[in-house]
């Protein structure tokens, strides 16, 4: 289990850095909710299935389709 | 500068890393949770015990929850406002995005309402699944940017659900209990028809929170798009 939980935090960790670093703010939002993800199943593992179905439904679904809306609207959604 | 500042995060990772793997400990020690853990399935009839704390023993901080989001999904539709009438409307979705809303809405719908109507038995609740309804009811929206949603019948199950959990919580105080104490009986443990009104309770946050973040959601997607 524990290895899992390593695999699972460096994939976040590396996803976090990439939505700093890049470009594209679309692609950044997708890296933002591999993060959520991530700590939805780091949730799972902890025994909090409660606080995983939020993150999942919240964190890494309807946050991730606001701040797209919102790159639509301000016109950041292309190139 | 922006090396140094790569370099600073490196530093931290790794720093967090170490952390992490020097107390790895999956066990699940509980802190503060003994005495309701022991008490809450007796007391309140809930398979569920995180359903129990949220609705039975801090059913009004859930109460002032919900008039936290309303808040902010009521400013948040002040400040979008609504789009000009000679706006250019976007164009429909594909075929694949179009069959896939046509499939998804129902398959939404069902586990939306499951997870709210479940909430009191297996993990999840009307939070969750008031964000699955949502999903559900602005997939199509987004495959038909044609059809929008009906924002009056949104804002009026929104209303009804929100007066249906105040007014749950006040025909409590009828019988001489606590604002938002359950009623009905605790009923069987583990049978979807027990733990009193918590299950109603947790249908109007579902139903409340549904339908807010959907008119949320389409009341965004309807603003006008910068190129």
């Amino acid at each position: 289990m524990e290895w899992l939980v390593l695999l699972i935090v460096v994939v976040m960790l590396v996803s976090a850095v990439a939505v700093l670093l890049l470009k594209n703010f679309m692609a950044a939002l997708a890296a933002l909710s591999v993060v959520s993800l991530g700590m939805s199943v780091l949730f799972v593992i902890l025994r909090a299935p409660d606080v995983a179905m939020t993150e999942a439904a919240i964190g890494a679904g309807l946050s991730s389709l606001m701040l797209a809306l919102a790159l639509r609207r301000l016109g950041l959604w292309k190139d | 500068m922006r090396r140094l500042t790569s370099a600073l995060f490196l530093t931290g990772l790794a720093v967090l890393m170490a952390a992490i793997y020097q107390q790895m400990d999956l066990v699940v020690t509980p802190l503060a949770g003994d005495a309701i853990n022991a008490s809450a399935a007796q007391q309140v009839g809930a398979g569920n015990i995180v359903t129990a704390v949220v609705l039975a023993f801090r059913g009004f901080d859930t109460l002032l929850e919900l008039t936290i989001l309303f808040t902010a999904a009521t400013a948040a539709g002040l400040v979008l406002g609504k789009p000009r009438a000679d706006a250019p409307r976007d164009p429909d979705a594909g075929f694949i995005l179009q069959a896939g809303a046509d499939l998804f809405f129902p398959l939404l719908l069902v586990v939306g309402l499951y997870i709210i109507l479940h909430g009191h038995l297996t993990p999840g609740g009307g939070f969750q699944g008031g964000v699955v309804l949502a999903a559900a009811f602005f997939i199509p929206v987004l495959a038909r940017p044609g059809t929008t949603l009906d924002h009056h019948a949104v804002s009026l199950i929104e209303g009804l659900a929100g007066a249906a959990f105040i007014l749950i919580g006040l025909l409590a105080m009828l019988g001489g209990g606590a604002f938002l104490t359950p009623l009905l009986g605790k009923g069987e443990l583990g049978t979807l028809f027990s733990a009193g009104t918590l299950p109603l309770l947790y249908l109007a946050v579902g139903l409340k929170v549904g339908s807010e973040l959907a008119g949320l959601l389409a009341q965004l997607a309807a603003t006008e798009a910068t190129d």
